[in-house]
């Protein structure tokens, strides 16, 4: 039973890794006030040129790089489109997802071709910090991405609560003509929160290209994104609630994973709907949605 | 970093509106030729293949109009919600509720007539729809909860659930991968042209977007979801009910959605199967902002999309470019078009 | 030197021309009044100062340099600051956050230390605000304060204040006006928008006096008188509608009792209102801006469901009821903005035909012929200058309140409720409505007109009901209503005491009297 619990807790961190980093983008976005559907498309794309570069250059280090750098790219273009033009959020970020998508599928098969045999590169490591520890050593025996993204939590926290540039997130996000008011440039906030965001976005990507498979799969990223999505909202939009519910959702995965394993005999469908049921349930107990960033879906534009 | 551009609102002239699509055609296939030359491929060719070549046989321009099929429901659907200013982006969860719900009844009525069997597995289909699109609907009249995250969220809910059922009370013996049984024979939808595939869900679905046209144009439902979704605070002044209103709009666009999907399960697959919805639900979205939520455009929109779709596969046949050119060329065409409305009515300037 | 000079300052919004080619100067060290009309393109000239606006031609000197404001950020740099009608504050934010907001502080932010840099600023200003409230908790007052502390803090050496006494109770203005001495004893230059003569008169060095865009002309407190100013103001043109005779009073056509109800924040806007407006008159609110008018507006429209009380409209009961309801009931409804009355895209025809389909449907289809004649007889008969087929967002702001009222009008209401019907229109528009208001009084409708300008409701009413936070304080005849009387109410002076024949919130005494 112990074992059992330790290889879920390990496993549930694993699990948590992408979604803390795709939330943490997320609240990024939407704190600013831009709903970032592209986040699906934007994790993908992170996968797969995390993956792509990876192996060309045999650095796994450069492969995350490019990856993080390709979804900062992706968080401008939806800039661009919301933030400048004042496009219809949603639709856009729809839109990015479907390009995104369509572009990884696309270069990927023209760099790997359709071979049989998935191409491959040895993956990050997992590191033992307690390597010695007797039992609970495996809970402690995690990839760098996955210290990274707890670590990640404070540091978005200080972020947003404790630095001019989080107040200036906060305040776009809540009221983009008091903050032009102020002589700050709500454009420049937007822009660089999608920049951020974007980036952490593909980062969750490429850790499960770069770290979980070492490989690229067509259906690497899952809908994880808009689990994402719901997470935020599940989270009311706090930095360390985003820790929590990742770890939740994670949880029920691992879970559900291990009962599988198993060879119980468990819906497991139903696990994976789980997170967005809880969402929709929560925004429905929290009705009118009063935590959301009140400019939240609202282009600004100064006469 | 200093992005110093200004929108300003200044409509462009009027000799630019009919102009508007042809430049977003022709902006979007310029960004793509960058994909075709990367992958080797001469881009005046590639777009020959693309858009041409499948129009020059008859199986192959009949294949269009199948690909079609699918994207002028879900493109009716989302047009239908859109105009109302309900955000529907559960197209994709919809059609496939409407797809189960239309093989359900498929599967039972093997003993009834073409007749009968067919309007029944449609309203079945239709009812499907409606009720995957309630709930989000009841939670943002009752609630106010905005209903663009929850009809995302609920389109990942029902691919799980189909995924339950397909491997497990529905999923046929008989076969070698997750699907339902086949549908009574009586229930499948007949060939429209003898020999070739296009079917009776490619008329259904023009039937519907003409009444889609009609009912927004021409009746007070239409004006008034219009209102609503021009002005929602103007039109509830105006005595309009708005939440009964959205809740109707939001309603037969799930409908709609459904009846994509019995028609791929009756005309085409004759199972229910996990992939039966190739982004179908999300691909309506880009065909309503294409038709800028007119039926009309979304028609051509539709048949535009279903043209990329046949001609993506022929540019890989034929050229080696990848066939998932097609889903960039109709990702890239949105966002374009949607740049471009924007343009219309406001100039970039250097702020 | 002047601390700032505009010169030749021209702006247009679509056909419209806001400024037109105005001058003018702000002295270092000198309260500055900017007087005119509603409309007049006071706040349009500040908000180009202030790089909110662009304008389209002309020159801004600030200390005698050529400056180029294209943003707020220009305008702070330049040491100018803005205090808007509608607060720039963002209230999930606290006091200190806000003032640090863009504000080149470093990028770590300690809220103890922002906290403690804000106090010394308000201690040292003479402003008292509470660094660590959240914005949203506090008063209009002390969010103005907050607001003027704000650019202080940014060295403001030019504050603007955009009409800052509209939104305060009288104790506040004096506590306001207190602050503004100081700071012009500092040797700060204040620009006061207003058009409130005895305010101007009060606190200010020199006035100048817009109209209709376009300048009137700049004079020296010292050598002018409010009437002086009031000529200068209005020109030659007043307003000559007014109510003549006095009607017999008929039955009642509008009942309201006990009606309170909630504002969007959900604190009490409405508290325990009774009215009865009958056959023949026009019943008027007067009040300071935000007592609760919008909010009585807005629940005797439908649009704001009321938290308890009645509304009766002769037999019908409609409280709580929709606008549909309203509608039904023969109750005419002028909303207080334009915009959000009518659907800016669709057409005239369309728009007027909103309000009640039926007769416009025949077997399920919509009537185009029947809408579009309804909106020529409509458009003809309201001399509106538009087509039936035009996209309402482009035409004028008068033209808008007439297919607003040939709306309303055109189902011949009973009951009209008509929320600042004139607001922003020019001279002849305000002439039409206010006749058009008078001639449904004199075919029997009762007309409940809520206006913040004083002169419209002392011009139209047979009674004047007076509203302050949200209660009615005093109902007086038209003939017992002077200005200083009703000031006094207004002001929430009179509160709770019999005025002229009138209890507060109960009409009953009022009617015996």
């Amino acid at each position: 039973m112990l074992i059992f619990l330790v290889g879920l807790l390990a496993a549930t961190l694993r699990v948590a890794t992408p979604l803390i980093y795709g939330t943490m983008g997320e609240l990024f976005c939407e704190r600013a006030g831009i709903l970032n559907l592209g986040i699906e498309g934007t994790m993908f794309f992170g996968s797969f040129v995390g993956f792509a570069v990876a192996y060309a250059t045999g650095s796994l280090w450069l492969g995350l790089l490019a990856a993080i750098a390709a979804g900062v790219l992706a968080g401008l273009l939806m800039g661009l489109l919301t933030v400048s033009l004042g496009v219809n959020q949603h639709v856009s970020g729809l839109g990015l997802t479907l390009l995104l998508t369509g572009l990884s599928l696309f270069a990927f098969r023209l760099v790997f071709g359709t071979n049989r045999v998935q191409p491959s590169i040895p993956p990050f490591p997992q590191i033992a910090v307690f390597g010695s520890l007797p039992v609970l050593g495996p809970i402690f025996n995690q990839y760098l991405l996955t210290y990274a993204a707890i670590g990640l939590v404070p540091v978005v926290w200080w972020l947003i609560y404790r630095t001019s540039f989080g107040l200036k997130i906060r305040s776009a996000g809540e009221n983009p003509e008091a903050t032009d008011a102020a002589g700050v440039s709500v454009f420049r906030v937007r822009y660089l929160a999608l920049g951020i965001g974007g980036g952490l976005m593909a980062a969750g990507g490429a850790f499960l290209s770069l770290a979980q498979l070492g490989s690229f799969i067509f259906g690497i990223i899952n809908g994880r994104g808009w689990v994402c999505i719901a997470l935020i909202i599940f989270a009311n939009w706090i930095p360390l609630r985003v820790l929590l519910g990742a770890l939740l959702f994670g949880g029920v995965q691992a879970l559900q994973l291990r009962l599988q394993a198993s060879g119980a005999k468990v819906p497991y469908e139903l696990f994976l709907a789980l997170p967005y049921l809880v969402t929709i349930a929560a925004l429905a107990l929290a009705g009118r949605n009063a935590s959301a960033p009140a400019a939240l879906l609202k282009p600004y534009r100064r006469e | 970093m200093q992005l110093s551009l200004r929108v300003e609102r200044r409509p462009a002239p009027l000799w630019f509106r009919p102009l508007a699509p042809v430049i977003a055609v022709l902006v979007t296939f310029a960004i793509t030729a960058v994909l075709v030359i990367a992958a080797r491929a001469n881009p005046f060719q590639a777009y020959y293949y693309f858009l041409i070549y499948p129009l020059t046989g008859k199986v192959s321009a009949s294949e269009v109009l199948v690909s079609a099929t699918p994207l002028l429901f879900t493109g009716a659907a989302a047009t239908f919600a859109f105009s109302a200013g309900y955000w529907n982006i559960g197209g994709e969860g919809q059609l496939m509720a409407g797809a189960m719900a239309g093989a359900g009844v498929g599967l039972l009525v093997g003993g009834l007539s073409p007749w009968l069997a067919i309007p029944i597995m449609i309203l079945a289909g239709f009812a499907g729809g409606v009720l995957w699109a309630l709930i989000p609907a009841l939670l943002r009249v009752r609630l106010a909860v905005d209903e663009i995250v929850t009809t995302l969220l609920m389109n990942t809910v029902f691919s799980f659930f189909v995924s339950y059922i397909l491997n497990g009370v529905w999923r046929s013996p008989t076969s070698g991968w997750p699907q339902s049984p086949e549908i009574a024979a009586s229930a499948h939808f007949p060939p429209l042209f003898a020999g070739y595939r296009p079917h009776l869900g490619l008329a259904l679905a023009l039937v519907v977007l003409a009444a889609i046209w009609v009912v927004l144009n021409r009746t007070p439902l239409g004006l008034r979801m219009r209102s609503i979704g021009l002005g929602m605070e103007a039109a509830r002044f105006a005595g309009v009910r708005v939440e009964r209103t959205l809740l109707i709009a939001a309603l037969i666009s799930g409908g709609i959605a459904g009846l994509g999907g019995v028609s791929e399960v009756a005309g085409l697959q004759f199972h229910l199967v996990e992939t039966l919805s190739n982004n179908f639900g999300y691909t309506g979205i880009i065909v309503a902002m294409l038709g800028a939520l007119n039926p009309i455009g979304a028609a051509i929109a539709a048949l535009f999309l279903g043209l990329i779709g046949i001609g993506a596969q022929s540019v890989s046949q034929s050229l080696g470019v990848p066939v998932y050119l097609g889903d960039v060329v109709e990702a890239t065409m949105l966002l374009v078009t949607l740049a471009t409305l924007v343009l219309q009515n406001y100039r970039i300037r250097r702020a | 030197m002047y601390a700032v000079e505009l010169k030749g300052i021209t702006k247009r919004f679509g056909p419209v021309l806001a400024n037109n080619n105005v001058d003018f100067s702000l002295k270092k060290g000198e309260i500055h009044a900017l007087l005119g009309e509603n409309g007049a393109g006071k706040t349009t000239l500040m908000r180009i100062l202030y790089g909110l606006y662009s304008a389209d031609e002309g020159q801004i000197f600030v200390a005698g340099q050529e400056a180029h404001i294209e943003s707020p950020r220009d305008a702070i740099q330049a040491g100018i600051g803005m205090v808007t009608q509608h607060f720039t504050l963002v209230p999930t934010l606290t006091v200190a956050e806000n003032l640090v907001l863009g504000y080149p502080t470093g990028f770590n932010l300690q809220p103890r230390q922002i906290e403690k840099q804000v106090a010394d600023a308000a201690g040292r200003f003479g402003i008292e605000v509470r660094p660590s409230a959240l914005v949203r908790h506090l008063s209009v007052g002390e969010r103005q304060r907050v607001e003027i502390l704000k650019s202080l803090f940014r060295n403001a050496r030019v504050l603007i204040l955009d009409e800052p006494t509209a939104v305060l109770v009288p104790q506040e203005v004096d506590v306001l006006f207190e602050t503004l001495n100081r700071l012009r004893s500092d040797g700060m230059s204040i620009v006061f928008i207003s058009h409130k003569l005895n305010e101007v008169m009060a606190i200010c060095d020199r006035i100048t006096v817009l109209r209709a865009g376009s300048l009137v002309g700049t004079v020296a407190r010292a050598e002018t008188s409010p009437h002086g100013l009031a000529s200068m103001m209005v020109g030659h043109e007043t307003f000559g509608v007014s109510r003549e005779g006095q009607q017999a009073q008929g039955k009642i056509l509008l009942e309201v009792e006990d009606l309170s109800a909630l504002d969007k924040k959900g604190l009490p806007a409405l508290k325990n209102i009774s009215l009865r407006v009958h056959s023949g008159e026009i019943l008027g609110i007067a009040g300071v801006s935000g007592n609760g008018q919008t909010e009585l507006g807005q629940a005797l429209s439908g649009m704001l469901r009321p938290a308890g009380g009645r509304i009766r409209v002769g037999e019908h009961d409609l409280t709580g009821a929709s606008p549909d309801r309203y509608t039904a009931a023969r109750v005419g409804r002028i909303p207080e903005d334009r915009h959000g009355g009518l659907i800016g895209e669709l057409s005239v025809a369309e728009n007027l035909a909103l309000e009640s389909l039926d007769p416009f449907t025949h077997s399920g289809m919509l009537d185009r012929k029947a809408i579009l004649g309804n909106a020529r007889r409509l458009i003809a008969e309201y001399q509106i200058k538009a087509s039936p087929t035009d996209r309402t967002r482009t035409l004028s702001g008068g033209n808008m309140q007439k297919v607003l009222f040939a709306r309303a009008l055109s189902r011949n209401p009973q009951v009209i409720i008509a929320s600042q019907p004139t607001r922003g229109l020019d001279v002849g528009a305000t002439d039409y409505i206010r006749t058009k208001l008078l001639e449904q009084r004199d075919h029997g409708a009762g007309v409940l007109l809520i206006s913040e300008d004083l002169d419209e409701v002392l011009a139209l009413s047979d009674r004047i009901a007076v509203m302050y936070e949200g209660e009615v304080v005093g109902i007086l005849p038209a003939e017992q209503a002077t200005r200083s009387e009703l000031g006094l109410l207004m002001s929430g002076a009179k509160r709770g005491t019999a005025a002229s024949g009138s209890l507060p919130g109960k009409e009953a005494a009022s009617h015996a009297a």
